[in-house]
């Protein structure tokens, strides 16, 4: 009996094991990288946010993907985060144009960006996107590093993922082969090439380090806290952990007598 | 019969307060000196981290409400506001939102707990059921919590959940639009999740007051599942298991803030960061991972309302488990075959989370059935079939006994007959 169902037990197990490990994906293994934020149990526990690689990867935002995708969640004064200063945020965003007040007509204005506005958007609305993007929509970044799985790796794979078709698949106007999107179909033109932009701080602008540092930046849109969370985290984590010591400790001394008295019986 | 108590308390303020309202006495009797069995193992810590973190959802959710905005145009945005600019906003949405997982992690290892130990069993028959209650008040509270943030598995996690009302013949569709507020999941349905989700709470905490009424009354039951027979067997409460339970309490805020300050998205589905969209459904719909078994029971059967039997059974059937066990033994020290049983339940619990959270393709399927058809068969055939034919091992004479051996044997074994306690002058 004992047997049969250890053997029962064991078989269950590693059927569905099994079937876990064959997942339900065909995709490629994504591109390899190292983050400063995440990776290696190091990083995921105190890395912080490259800010150097976040700059750039902003600057690679703002002049590419910003032309197509928004990025509503964010306010120019969270470029803090990534430390640009306070003189440069407001250069940024006086830069753009975000709508204003109804003026006394009634009528709608526009007005130059302040550090507390949003993000401003490429398009009005998702319908006018579509119209410009052959009825796709460039999806908003505020959260896209969270809203897929392995985000991080998941972008920096799928901006380098442009590659010619294999033979025998044909692929529609409009469309655009690429190795890590689902279906491998993508609506989205292959954004960047080496060199589409160019770096203030002297950095090779292939299009790997594009791909990196963009994919940092997304990153930090994601999680504008995470530097805050784990500086704290270490510290709640570790009194937790001297906490647990000191009451294991007391109890053992709780409860001394009564092991002491168990013992002496047992004599 | 009214008048004053009579209260033994020395100062003057607390005595003239106890003497008008005996709540001291009263905290006194049930968390001082109240009489508990000494073998506690580790797992009786759950029951109080299960509290601890009741409070800990409902203070965090109160702080969360202040800046959440139930409507399907400002709800996910509202959340995100959250997470951005409200000040450690982003540490109460992700207590929250861990709190609920650990609140389920700790209740499974709970109701564990009460299987194997067979604290189920008279006469703590009411004080089982009123957990069972505890468990599905729970489930209702995480689904309508998990619809408040308005992402794409929100929205439909809720579409499909609701939707199986409509199995119930005759009034199913009624249920339907009664939980909708209208003809699908829309700005109604979302102002009266968020409603509900701020009272069942408190509902919760009416229950946990009848359940440690309840335990009060029967007292503790313990691993070895013999009732306490003198003094020697139990100790008072404080010190002795109010320091155990800090060690269980500092070990589970030690896991609770590695979640949430380093792995905070752990348990979330990557498709629920995208706001929701009735026009676009998502690649696969999955529940949150403490619903995959009672999921995949429902895909299970291939019929809709019996599936939605079977789901709902899976966890019904642990309201009738005392009478459903014909065992007078309690503890699955002491019982072979239903230790075994129980072991293999589980497992298939393991499993049916595993194929819940994959499309219903083979291997899966068939893992499914085969979880599904031996978890109804262990409740319904194999324990009540275990009280005619399983031959317990011998029980021990008392608690104190098998405390005094040492290297007792896991499974019990026979002690020698006779042998009565020596007091012990510690105690
Ligand atoms: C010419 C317009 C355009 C530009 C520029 C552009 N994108 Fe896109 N992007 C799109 C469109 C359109 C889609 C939708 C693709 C689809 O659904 O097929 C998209 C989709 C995406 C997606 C989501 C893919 C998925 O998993 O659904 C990501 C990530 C992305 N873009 C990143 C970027 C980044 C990073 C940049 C800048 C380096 C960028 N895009 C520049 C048009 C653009
Ligand atoms: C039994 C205790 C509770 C459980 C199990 C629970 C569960 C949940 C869950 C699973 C979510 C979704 C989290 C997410 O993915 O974002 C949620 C959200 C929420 N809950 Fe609770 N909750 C509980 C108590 C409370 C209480 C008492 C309140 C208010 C007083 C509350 C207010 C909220 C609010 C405002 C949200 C939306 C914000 C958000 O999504 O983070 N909750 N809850």
């Amino acid at each position: 009996m004992r047997r049969l169902a250890a053997a029962a037990a064991l078989g269950m197990v590693l059927l569905a094991g099994a079937a876990y490990a064959a997942g339900e994906e065909e995709l490629p293994p994504f591109l390899k990288t190292n983050w400063s934020f995440g990776g290696t149990f190091a990083a995921d526990a105190f890395g912080t946010y490259d800010r150097a690689s976040a700059q750039r990867g902003f600057q690679v935002w703002n002049e590419v993907c910003s032309s197509c995708h928004s990025m509503k969640l964010m306010s120019y004064r969270n470029l803090a985060g990534i430390g640009l200063t306070a003189g440069q945020i407001r250069a940024i965003a006086a830069s753009k144009t975000v709508p204003g007040d109804l003026n006394d007509q009634g009528e709608p204005t526009t007005r130059p960006g302040l550090p507390s506005d949003h993000f401003a958007s490429p398009y009005p609305n998702e319908k006018a996107s579509r119209a410009a993007n052959n009825g796709a929509y460039p999806p908003d970044h505020s959260l896209i590093v969270n809203a897929r799985v392995n985000g991080a790796n998941y972008i920096y794979s799928l901006l380098q993922g442009y590659v010619e078709p294999p033979p025998g698949v044909k692929v529609p106007d409009g469309l655009y082969y690429n190795k890590w999107f689902v279906g491998h179909q993508i609506h989205m033109p292959a954004p960047l090439q080496d060199n589409s932009v160019t770096y203030a701080d002297g950095t090779k602008a292939t299009l790997a380090q594009e791909s990196h540092d963009v994919a940092t930046f997304l990153y930090f849109a994601s999680n504008p806290h995470m530097d805050e969370r784990k500086h704290l985290g270490v510290r709640i984590v570790g009194f937790f952990a001297l906490m647990a010591g000191l009451t294991y400790a007391v109890k053992k001394h709780v409860w001394s007598d009564v092991h002491k008295a168990t013992h002496d019986e047992e004599r | 019969m009214a008048g004053l108590h009579k209260s033994d308390f020395q100062n003057p303020v607390l005595n003239w307060v106890d003497t008008r309202l005996p709540i001291l006495t009263l905290m006194t009797k049930e968390y001082g000196s109240f009489p508990t069995p000494k073998n506690f193992n580790y797992f009786w810590n759950f029951g109080a981290l299960a509290v601890v973190n009741l409070m800990v959802m409902i203070a965090s959710g109160i702080f969360l409400s202040m800046n959440y905005n139930a409507s399907t145009a400002g709800a996910f945005d509202s959340v995100e506001r959250i997470m951005r600019d409200v000040n450690y906003g982003w540490l109460l949405r992700y207590v929250h939102m861990n709190g609920a997982s650990m609140f389920f992690i700790i209740i499974y290892i709970h109701i564990f707990r009460g299987m194997y130990y067979g604290s189920y069993k008279a006469p703590r028959e009411l004080l089982w059921m009123s957990g069972v209650t505890l468990f599905l008040l729970l489930m209702a509270t995480a689904f309508m919590g998990y619809v408040l943030p308005w992402g794409q598995m929100s929205y439909w996690g809720a579409t499909v959940i609701t939707n199986l009302f409509s199995a119930i013949p005759g009034v199913g569709n009624w249920i339907v639009t009664l939980l909708w507020g209208g003809f699908s999941v829309d700005n109604p349905t979302l102002n009266r999740f968020f409603s509900l989700h701020y009272l069942l709470p408190f509902v919760i905490t009416g229950v946990v007051f009848l359940h440690v009424v309840a335990l009060h009354i029967t007292g503790s039951n313990n691993p070895l599942g013999i009732d306490p027979k003198s003094e020697q067997d139990t100790l008072p409460f404080h010190p002795y298991y109010t320091a155990k339970d800090s060690v269980g309490m500092a070990v589970y805020f030690l896991v609770f803030a590695t979640i949430v300050f380093f792995i905070p998205n752990l348990f979330g589905e990557a498709d629920n960061y995208i706001p929701a969209n009735p026009l676009q459904t998502p690649n696969a719909i999955v529940p949150e991972w403490y619903f995959l078994p009672f999921y995949a029971i429902l895909r299970s059967v291939p019929d809709k309302l019996f599936g939605v039997i079977c789901m709902f059974g899976s966890i019904l059937v642990w309201f009738v488990l005392p009478w459903l066990d014909t065992s007078p033994v309690r503890s699955a020290r002491f019982r072979p075959m239903y230790r075994w049983s129980l072991r293999l339940m589980v497992l298939s619990m393991l499993a049916l989370g595993v194929v819940g959270a994959h499309h219903p393709i083979e291997p899966y399927v068939s893992i499914g059935r085969l979880a599904t058809i031996y978890y109804f068969l262990h409740f319904l055939v194999l324990v009540p079939l275990f009280g005619f034919i399983e031959r317990p091992l011998p029980l021990p004479e008392s608690i104190s006994k098998p405390v005094l051996r040492r290297n007792f044997p896991g499974g019990g074994g026979p002690l020698p007959t006779g042998a009565a306690a020596k007091p012990m002058e510690k105690i």
